[in-house]
This record gives C-alpha cells, sequence and structure tokens, in this order.
C-alpha cells in the first residue's frame, strides 16, 4: 500500500483533528492510518494483543492512544503528532484533544497546522465543545477546515440527519467566518467515506475526507510582504557584530539597507554569513535563519525588529487584541503580563477588558474578567513601544504569548493598536526625545493642570486635598501646588506686593506647565485674585490649562475662617488680604464653578471628578474597533 | 525554500533561542545519526563553531566503530568534548527490566552530568516520529529537579514561543529535530554529505537503523550501503525505527518507565 514515493520528498502538511471528547477523532485518525497503509507492520497485531490482555475490545483509537495512562483512561491527554501519507502527499496529523481543561494542549498542537478536520457525532451534533474548538481554529489563524460528520453507522446512514448536523454547523461556521471547504459524512469505525467511498451512503457524492485533505492548498508563504527579520540575538565573531534571526516576511538583496526599529537606525547588509553552505547567498527570503553583518554598529538587540526603510512596521504602547485564556485564575484588568510577540518581550497591562464572548452562541458582553478558557477583546497597554503587525497582515509578528511569571497563561492575535509615530534618528536631531503623545499613549492619559482659583476660605486645599486622593486611588499621577509647598521653598523670596503675588503666579503656571509636560495631573490651588493673573497662567500653561473657580460667598469663607485670617485682615493685622485689602475678580469664564456654599465636599469632589473624566481622561488612547478593520 | 531548508531553518531557530536563553548549555551526543545532524545544525546557526560542549554518556558499551567515530570527529569538528563514565548498573533501579536496567545507565550518567557541570539545559535528538511517547515532546521541554519527565503537566507551546523561563531547579530538555522525520535525517545526510558511524551502512546484509549499545541494539537486514540506498529502503518498510532497539520492547510500557525516569 506504499505509494510512489516522489511525493514522500516533501515536508509534511500539518492537519489538526479537533472535536468533542466522544466524537471520534482517535478512531477516524486510527483507522485512516490504516486505510493508508501508514501503520507500522505489527502495530496493529501488538495492539490487539494488548486488548486481548486487558479483556477489552479492540478500538481503532489505541492506535494513537499508545501511552498506558491514556489506554486506562481511554482518553487523549496531549496533542499527538502522528505521520501518514496518501496518494498525493504526507501529512502530519495533529490529534488535539478533546478534554476542556486540555485545551492548552490542543492550542499547542493545533496553532502549527496548515489545515483542521472537525469531527461531529452525527448522533449528537454540534455541542458546546464543537463550537469552541471551531472558534479557535479560527482565532489561532487556522485558514481552512473541512468538517466530518461522524459515526454514521449509529444514525442509520440517515442523509435526514446528516443534513440536520451540516446544517447547524454550516450557520455556526457562517457567523465566525469560517468557511468550511465541505462536509463530509463518515463512519470512522468501518472506514466509510474516509479513504474510500462509503457503500451505505449512496446519496453522498462529494469527496471522501482523504481527498478532501489531499484538497487542501498549502499555506501562502509571506515572501511577498515587505521584508520583516525579528533579531534573535546578535553574536560577535572574528571583530564582527552577527545580527541573527528568521525572516518572517519579504526577502532582501546582499547590500540593501535596512532599518532597525524601534530605534530607527539604518545601516546596509554588508555579509550574509553561513557555514557549509552550498553556495554564497545573495538575498534572504522568508523562513532563512539568517546572520547578517551591517555596515555601521548600530544599537541592535533581541527583539528589535529589521526592516526595509521604505516599509515601516507599525508601533504603539497600545494594542487591541483578540485573546484566549488558558490560565485557572481569571483575567482581571489592570493585571500586569509578559507579552512575548515574536522575539520581544514586553511588560504590558490589561489596560481594558472591552468584550467577553461567549463561544457557544457568540454573544458579546462587558465583562471585568476573563475566566479559564474564555475569548475576549482586550486592550493592552505597554510602557515600551511595542513593534508589531496586525494578525490578519503577518501572522507571525501579529501574534503573541501571555506570559504571568513562569506560566503561559493566553494567548493573542492583534487586531488594532494605537499607532505612534517613531521619528527616524538618522534624519535630523529631534528637539524632543519624547513627545507628550508619546507620554500620553504610555500613561493612557494626557497631563493637566486644574488651576483652582477662589477666596481664601473657599475650600480650594480641601477639595485639592480630596480630588489629589481620589485621582491617586484611581491610578493617575497627580499632584497639588499650593501656597505651603511653593511659598515656603521656590518662592520664598517673595512678598505680598502685587507685583510679587503676580510674579508668584507666573512662577506657579511655569512649574505647572513643568509638571504637566511630565505627564502629570497638578492640581493648582491659589488665590489667583485678578483676571490678568489668570490669564497669564493661561498664556503659559497653554491647551492642558483647565480653570476650576471655587466660589463661595465672602460671608460664608469669613465665617469658616478656620485659620483665624479674616479676624486679623478685619483688624489690620494682615495687610493686602484679598477681599478685604486687596483685588479680588472672580473668574469670568471659569471651566468649572464649585460653589463650596452650597454644596457639600463629597458633592464638591463629585462635580470635579466628572468634569475631568469628561474633558481629561477622554482624551485618553481608544483603540482601534476591530470592525474598522 | 525547499523542504528541508525549512526544517533546517527551523532547527537553527530553536537552538539560537536555547543558547540565548540558557548558559550553560550542552548538547548530547548519541553518536547517532540525530545527534550528528545536531551538531552539524548547530555549527550552521553559530557559524561554524559550536558554542558549548558536545555531551556523550558514555557507557563504556559502544560499539568500536563508534569510538573511532568520536576520535576522529570531536577533531574535525572542533568540539569541546566532555565524555565522562556513566555510573555502574549496581546503581540502577533493579525492578527494570535487563535492557532496560542497562540503558538506564544514561539517565544515571545525564544527572551526573548535569550535577557536575551545572547544565540548565541540554539540547537532545529525539524526534516525534521514533516512538509514542516522544510524540508527546514539547521543543522545550522542562523536568522536575530529579530529572523526571511529567506528560500530564507540559506546559502550553505554540506559535515558536518557547517556554524559556522557570522555577529555579527546573532542568530543561531542547530538542531541535522533534519535527523531522527519519526520511528526513537521512535526506539531510545526503544533502549535506554529513560523516556517520559506518554501522550504518549495510555490511553481510546487516546494518543498524538506530544504534545504541553492544548488547541492547540489534542490526536489521538490510543491503543498503549508500544513503539513497537507505531512504529507498525506509520509504518502503512499515518496520519501525527502533525495532532493533531491546528496551522498547521488554514490557509494553518499558520505554514509558525509562522516560518518565529521565531518559532520553
Amino acid at each position: 500500500m506504499k505509494n510512489a514515493n516522489v511525493k514522500i520528498r516533501e515536508r509534511a502538511f500539518p492537519i489538526v483533528i479537533v472535536g468533542h471528547i466522544d466524537h471520534g477523532k482517535s478512531t477516524l485518525i486510527g483507522r485512516m492510518l490504516y486505510d493508508t497503509g501508514s501503520l507500522p507492520t505489527g502495530k496493529v497485531e501488538e495492539l490487539q494483543a494488548s486488548c486481548d490482555r486487558r479483556n477489552a475490545p479492540f478500538e481503532w483509537s489505541f492506535v494513537l492512544d499508545a501511552l498506558q495512562l491514556e489506554r486506562d483512561q481511554a482518553i487523549t491527554v496531549d496533542s499527538t503528532q502522528i505521520w501518514f501519507h496518501t496518494e498525493t502527499r504526507r501529512y502530519v496529523i495533529i490529534d488535539a484533544p478533546g478534554h476542556r481543561e486540555f485545551l492548552r494542549n490542543m492550542v499547542t498542537g493545533a496553532a502549527s497546522a496548515n489545515a483542521g478536520v472537525i469531527v461531529i457525532d452525527a448522533e449528537q451534533g454540534v455541542s458546546e465543545q464543537t463550537r469552541r474548538h471551531a472558534y479557535l481554529l479560527h482565532l489561532i489563524g487556522i485558514p481552512q477546515v473541512v468538517v466530518a460528520v461522524n459515526k454514521m453507522d449509529l444514525v442509520n446512514y440517515s442523509q435526514e440527519r446528516f443534513q440536520a448536523v451540516e446544517a447547524e454547523m454550516k450557520a455556526y461556521l457562517k457567523e465566525i467566518e469560517l468557511k468550511a471547504q465541505v462536509m463530509i459524512p463518515v463512519a470512522a469505525m468501518h472506514g466509510d467515506n474516509l479513504g474510500l467511498r462509503s457503500t451505505n451512503m449512496p446519496w453522498y457524492s462529494g469527496p471522501t475526507l482523504i481527498d478532501a485533505i489531499d484538497d487542501f492548498p498549502r499555506a501562502v508563504v509571506a515572501t511577498e510582504r515587505p521584508f520583516r527579520m525579528p533579531v534573535q540575538d546578535v553574536y560577535r565573531q572574528d571583530g564582527r557584530r552577527l545580527i541573527v534571526g528568521r525572516v518572517e516576511s519579504g526577502q532582501l538583496e546582499l547590500g540593501s539597507a535596512i532599518t532597525v526599529w524601534p530605534t530607527g537606525r539604518s545601516a546596509d547588509v554588508v555579509e550574509i554569513k553561513q557555514w557549509a553552505a552550498a553556495k554564497d547567498a545573495k538575498s534572504i527570503t522568508t523562513g532563512e535563519s539568517v546572520a547578517l553583518t551591517l555596515n555601521d554598529e548600530l544599537f541592535i538587540e533581541r527583539g528589535h525588529v529589521l526592516t526595509v526603510p521604505t516599509a515601516r512596521p507599525r508601533s504603539s504602547n497600545s494594542l487591541s487584541v483578540r485573546l484566549f485564556w488558558l490560565s485557572s485564575d481569571p483575567l482581571r484588568q489592570g493585571e500586569s503580563l509578559t507579552l512575548k510577540l515574536a522575539t520581544a518581550e514586553y511588560d504590558v497591562t490589561i489596560d481594558s477588558i472591552d468584550t467577553v464572548i461567549d463561544v457557544s452562541d457568540l454573544s458579546r458582553h462587558r465583562g471585568t474578567q476573563v475566566p479559564q478558557n474564555g475569548i475576549a477583546e482586550v486592550t493592552l497597554r505597554s510602557r515600551s513601544t511595542i513593534t508589531y503587525e496586525l494578525f490578519h497582515d503577518l501572522p507571525a509578528l501579529g501574534r503573541a504569548v501571555l506570559l504571568d511569571g513562569y506560566d503561559v497563561v493566553g494567548g493573542c492575535i492583534i487586531e488594532g493598536g494605537q499607532d505612534i509615530e517613531i521619528a527616524s534618528r538618522n534624519l535630523t536631531a529631534v528637539t524632543q526625545s519624547v513627545k507628550a503623545e508619546e507620554r500620553q499613549a504610555t500613561n493612557g492619559y494626557p497631563g493637566a493642570v486644574l488651576w483652582m482659583s477662589g477666596l481664601s476660605g473657599a475650600g480650594k486645599s480641601t477639595l485639592a486635598m480630596a480630588l489629589q486622593r481620589e485621582l491617586f486611588n484611581r491610578g493617575l499621577q497627580v499632584y497639588t501646588l499650593d501656597g505651603d509647598n511653593v511659598r515656603n521653598g521656590l518662592n520664598s523670596d517673595l512678598g505680598f506686593s502685587e507685583e510679587e503675588r503676580a510674579e508668584n503666579i507666573r512662577r506657579v503656571a511655569e512649574v505647572s506647565k513643568l509638571f504637566s509636560d511630565a505627564g502629570t495631573i497638578v492640581i493648582s490651588a491659589f488665590i489667583a485674585p485678578t483676571n490678568a493673573a489668570r490669564a497669564q497662567a493661561r498664556d503659559i500653561i497653554g491647551d492642558q490649562f483647565h480653570e476650576v473657580y471655587i466660589s463661595a460667598d465672602m460671608s460664608v469663607c469669613e465665617s469658616r475662617d478656620a485659620k483665624g485670617l479674616y479676624a486679623k485682615a478685619r483688624s489690620g493685622e494682615i495687610n493686602d488680604f484679598t477681599g478685604i485689602s486687596s483685588p479680588w475678580e472672580p473668574p469670568e469664564n471659569p471651566d468649572l464653578e464649585i460653589n463650596t456654599g452650597e454644596l457639600t465636599l463629597n458633592e464638591s469632589l463629585d462635580r470635579i471628578v466628572t468634569y475631568i473624566e469628561g474633558k481629561i481622561l477622554i482624551a485618553k488612547d481608544k483603540a482601534l474597533d476591530p470592525s474598522e478593520k | 525554500m525547499d523542504d528541508i531548508d525549512a526544517l533546517e531553518a527551523q532547527s537553527i531557530f530553536i537552538l539560537r533561542e536555547a543558547f540565548n536563553k540558557f548558559d550553560p548549555i550542552g548538547l548530547l551526543w548519541s553518536l547517532g545519526k540525530d545527534s550528528c545532524v545536531m551538531i552539524w545544525l548547530a555549527k550552521k546557526a553559530f557559524l561554524g563553531r559550536m558554542p558549548f560542549p558536545a555531551v556523550h554518556l558514555d557507557t563504556g558499551k559502544e560499539f568500536p566503530e563508534a569510538y573511532a567515530f568520536r576520535d576522529t570527529y570531536s577533531k574535525e569538528w572542533d568540539l569541546n568534548l566532555i565524555a565522562d563514565d556513566c555510573p555502574p548498573i549496581e546503581e540502577v533501579d533493579a525492578s527494570l527490566p535487563p535492557a532496560s536496567r542497562f540503558a538506564a545507565r544514561k539517565s544515571l550518567g545525564l544527572q551526573q552530568a548535569i550535577d557536575r557541570y551545572g547544565f540548565k539545559a541540554l539540547i537532545t535528538g529525539i524526534r516525534r516520529d521514533e516512538q509514542a511517547t516522544r510524540a508527546k515532546e514539547r521543543v522545550f521541554s522542562p523536568r522536575g529537579a530529579d530529572n523526571s519527565w511529567d506528560f500530564r503537566e507540559q506546559p502550553p507551546e505554540f506559535w515558536d514561543q518557547y517556554n524559556t523561563d522557570f522555577p529555579p531547579g527546573t532542568h530543561v530538555r531542547v530538542h531541535p529535530l522533534l519535527h523531522w522525520t527519519e526520511v528526513d535525517i537521512w535526506r539531510y545526510i545526503q544533502r549535506e554529505n554529513i560523516p556517520m558511524v559506518p554501522l550504518y551502512y549495510a555490511k553481510d546484509g546487516q546494518r543498524f537503523r538506530s544504534l545504541g549499545e553492544i548488547g541492547i541494539t540489534e542490526p536489521i537486514k538490510s543491503n543498503a550501503t549508500t544513503i539513497s540506498e537507505i531512504i529507498n529502503e525506509l520509504e518502503a518498510t512499515k518496520d519501525p525505527e527502533r525495532a532493533g532497539r531491546t528496551m522498547d520492547h521488554e514490557t509494553e510500557d518499558s520505554f514509558e518507565r525509562l522516560r518518565t525516569m529521565g531518559y532520553l
């Protein structure tokens, strides 16, 4: 039964076979191996003898379940790889287990396949696990599938039953945009429609399973896309630096320029280093593991990506991903994980869990956590810039594994990102090495100045401190500037004359701007008595200036007079006291007015937090909607 | 790229990952065809010279041709060779059947090498198509402190992202040839013209298809005296590769027991 062997001298075509635990995958594989003459001599006899010793009936699945433990428990524990060949080509089958808790093993096997076979029990129909597996095949990028409706013998080879299962599965696959090439009624135990056409189902005229998998085209290699090579390592040899890595897309000629990301530096490839090669390489192409020498000693390390200068990769601190979660501890918002993407590793936090997807009915809902085996759309944030591509464009740079400590806890595909422009350092010197937009992208919000003004006793400091605590508790970088921490240090040389008050406000405005530029939300709580002073502050600070008027009638302020200042001012002990012996001009068009005479502290805090949420945090990066892709 | 190029590129990628992540690291050289191919691939990965030791777990029971090969090619290939004697058979679990017990000396030798040289990881030449338990392996496979393999609790491994971070005390086996088949190995030997122990080629109607120690490895009937003839023979045979390895067949689970106890 061994076939004409020209085709055997070709790399095996990987297919994954998935299905609900009892739907007969292993039986189907065992029988297919037998029918194609792929089993080693004596294997079936050996297993038959083993079954006889155990007083158990022979089952085809035992061919795969070769481990002791699996035979005893009658389940497939881990993904197994089995080689076989048809008359057309060689295959490596990845048998993925159906047990729900063994999802990690299924992913381990299925992620490397070029095509999938989904096995469904004709009697049981489409199960929750069937749907989950189909969804995962789609999610990890298996481009093509066929469906085998198995155990047709148990439903008397009924065309009606087959059509019912076919319709149900078709409807699901259509929703997840996974197209099944064909659906085939089979009875694996008896070999019907595996390698040989079934005589029990004359109503079926489509291909057998073997014919169907022989029709799968090989996966398209990304040679036509722009050159991309994640740096795996940098070696030094004979005084030369060798940049090593695997080309993930495109091709490159010796002598061409490359650009390194995220640094944006460029150099020329002057040597393609090899050992014991048949001939000197003049170019490199997708899939090759190469070692390159450049004409310039650029800063390059593992995790960087080499590209052609003309087609830069995507760069972002914020990615929209679709992930599958493998850990028994649910994924929660705010969690910190390691993202392994190509050869790079990034510390990321779960910025938001945008949608949790129930694969059984494909319903989407908001959720605060993702359970084990769950699938969700999530926004990830990284402190450092991630160099990537969309999964749809280039899987090798568009997918990543998530680690929590030592453990692999999930995988994700990148569907969008808030891209940032990286200035090419080969051009002119750039004045700002880090732009405000980059800080904003990293922090998730812009720097800002909340300029609180109001009479003494209006409640500026009380409100500022409560606000600072509230924002800090939300994980925002916040700092309060007030008379106490500024007048005692930076402005200790200033008194309270009109000029000195103006200078005080100018300096406070400049300091506020620096803090804001550095990405902090600044609360400035000063009296700032005149329109001119506040206008100057607004000019200095610019767009990040938010004027908050803490209003309270002077009678209210005077009645509070916690520090006894009004009394001293009235008695003349204090000169130049705003509102009494020095002018007070209420803000004319504040961005927000809070009347602490009418509102409680909590109500006041609510008002100002609502304002911040609406006007400042709204500027937070929004991941692109995957549906807009 | 043809399919052999693709296999080669993937193995080089794996070897470079291992070298980047583990220090010290060694490569287990059994003197057999697979580990010789692996050394060849390592020389390609590291541009001419393997930057870590080749470790031969010496039982003293190799065939004379194998020892001669070792002496010649450890020099020819510029290897940093470690070839310590394995502990004696008296130290092996006496409940194992005889050939398995003999083979288990290598497991003790392996543990001894790890203890003596502090290897964080060892590169070995096993392939998934050799044997059912090996089909379950990961490319980067963590072992317990006692070198044991828990195949039920293996970490996920996908998208060429290998597990390289482990708690202290974990030992890692790296398998750059896991995705190759026996025929792939010979096609590569042919293309690259890689020297092999002559016992692989038929003499007096016999050759070794899988090479182990004297006493526990049997030759097969064969007239294949060239690589091409070997490839033709393999493409026609339905006999398993390790049929000549006594310890695989002593009892139904003998090889599995060996492997969970740390055998390659």
